[in-house]
């Protein structure tokens, strides 16, 4: 299969790979063990997944804004993201 | 007996999997990919890292397009929401004329986009058009293609002449699903038609008032053909909203990189606002539901 119309490049494709890791993971513990929903801080009912996707969606904001605002290297942003994942887990 | 579970039913679901998969999935890969790298065509690539990001993030006109599409979405929305709803409350209930002011109001709605953006370009021209004819004729020196303040007014009052019927009919809609029993009861409280409104009317049609703001926001934030077949985005830039300057950036400057990262940030943006209205929502609907 050519998918050289794609443009691919390794660090993408790295990212798209953990993407589709973490939805796996997820589908697999939503099966192995169903969970009812909870409400957080955010006072909205949150299931896994929903959490995971406030973590995708806010990673990405993060990293915006550390790459328009800080001019330090853009590793450290992921590790706000991380932080920010586990307040989530967490929290909300 | 327990519960059997069965989630078999899921494969069904596939075929809506793989055409989404086509149509928006792999594309959106393509962007991504797109916006790490750098062409000169002939499909060969460079990486570029995240330079398009921090250019985007950072370009003045990239900030310009978005307060001028945060603004106009704002205008539209504080016109045709209070404006829809005055409308479906002034609407017969039922009868001849009420099958007559349905019609009416859905009438701008079937019409193409392109189409409204040629009969507003042409109904402000001074020259052929009534109402740029009329301007002129009470002395105003009326000119959408040279004056900035013009070009918005065309522009708002053309999206807020196609599209406010949609939330008058939604507005009316969540009016008529009120039951008589409400209204009989504020009768007998002697309570004003402003009370009726405030504490009856407005409460039971929360919800559609929700799905006209969410429609209406995504669809003036993503508005193109309209502004383009008027004013082209002009004069200057003063009408280029996001997506008419994303595709002057990508189609008429052929910038694949930045038109990607530029369009990624689009996106994000995007989703961000479905997600909030998508959750009130749905709490929404829970806390009616209780």
């Amino acid at each position: 299969m050519d998918l050289q119309w794609m443009a691919w490049t390794g660090p993408t494709a790295i990212f798209f790979v953990v993407i589709a890791c973490l939805l796996l993971i997820f589908t697999f513990l939503a099966i192995r063990s169903p969970e009812t929903p909870r409400v957080g801080v955010l006072r909205i009912e949150t299931t896994r997944g929903d959490r995971l996707f406030i973590t995708l969606l806010g990673s990405a904001f993060i990293n915006a804004g550390w790459l328009a605002m800080s001019g330090l290297p853009q590793w450290w942003a992921l590790g706000i993201c991380a932080l920010y994942a586990a307040a989530v887990f967490r929290w909300v | 007996m327990d519960k059997v579970q069965n989630n078999k039913a899921w494969f069904l679901v596939l075929p809506v999997l793989v055409l989404v998969a086509f149509s928006a999935v792999i594309p959106l890969m393509t962007v991504v990919n797109y916006a790490v790298q750098d062409t000169f065509g002939n499909n060969v690539f460079f990486w570029h890292g995240l330079g398009w990001f921090e250019d985007v993030l950072t370009d003045s006109r990239v900030h310009g397009a978005l307060g001028r599409q945060l603004m106009f979405s704002g205008i539209i929305l504080a016109i045709q929401i209070p404006l829809g709803i005055a409308i479906a409350l002034c609407m017969p209930k039922r009868g001849f004329w009420a099958s007559v002011c349905l019609v009416l109001m859905a009438l701008p709605l079937l019409i193409p986009w392109n189409v409204v953006g040629t009969i507003w370009q042409i109904l402000g021209r001074t020259d052929i058009g009534l109402l740029g004819y009329v301007l002129s004729g009470l002395g105003i020196e009326w000119n959408y293609a040279r004056n900035a303040v013009h070009a918005w007014v065309i522009v708002v009052v053309m999206d807020v002449w196609h599209w406010t019927s949609l939330v008058a009919l939604l507005a009316y809609a969540g009016l008529q699903s009120i039951p008589q029993a409400y209204y009989q009861a504020a009768k007998i409280d002697q309570a004003s038609r402003w009370k009726v409104f405030r504490y009856i009317e407005l409460p039971k049609m929360q919800g559609v008032l929700l799905i006209a703001v969410l429609l209406r926001f995504m669809d003036s934030f993503m508005i193109y053909t309209e502004p383009f077949v008027v004013t082209g985005g002009g004069p200057g830039s003063a009408t280029s909203f996001l997506s008419i300057d994303l595709v002057k950036m990508a189609l008429g400057q052929f910038d694949l990189g930045p038109a990607a990262a530029f369009s990624l940030m689009y996106f994000l943006v995007i989703l961000l606002v479905s997600w909030v209205f998508y959750t009130v929502m749905t709490n929404l609907d829970k806390q009616e539901g209780k």
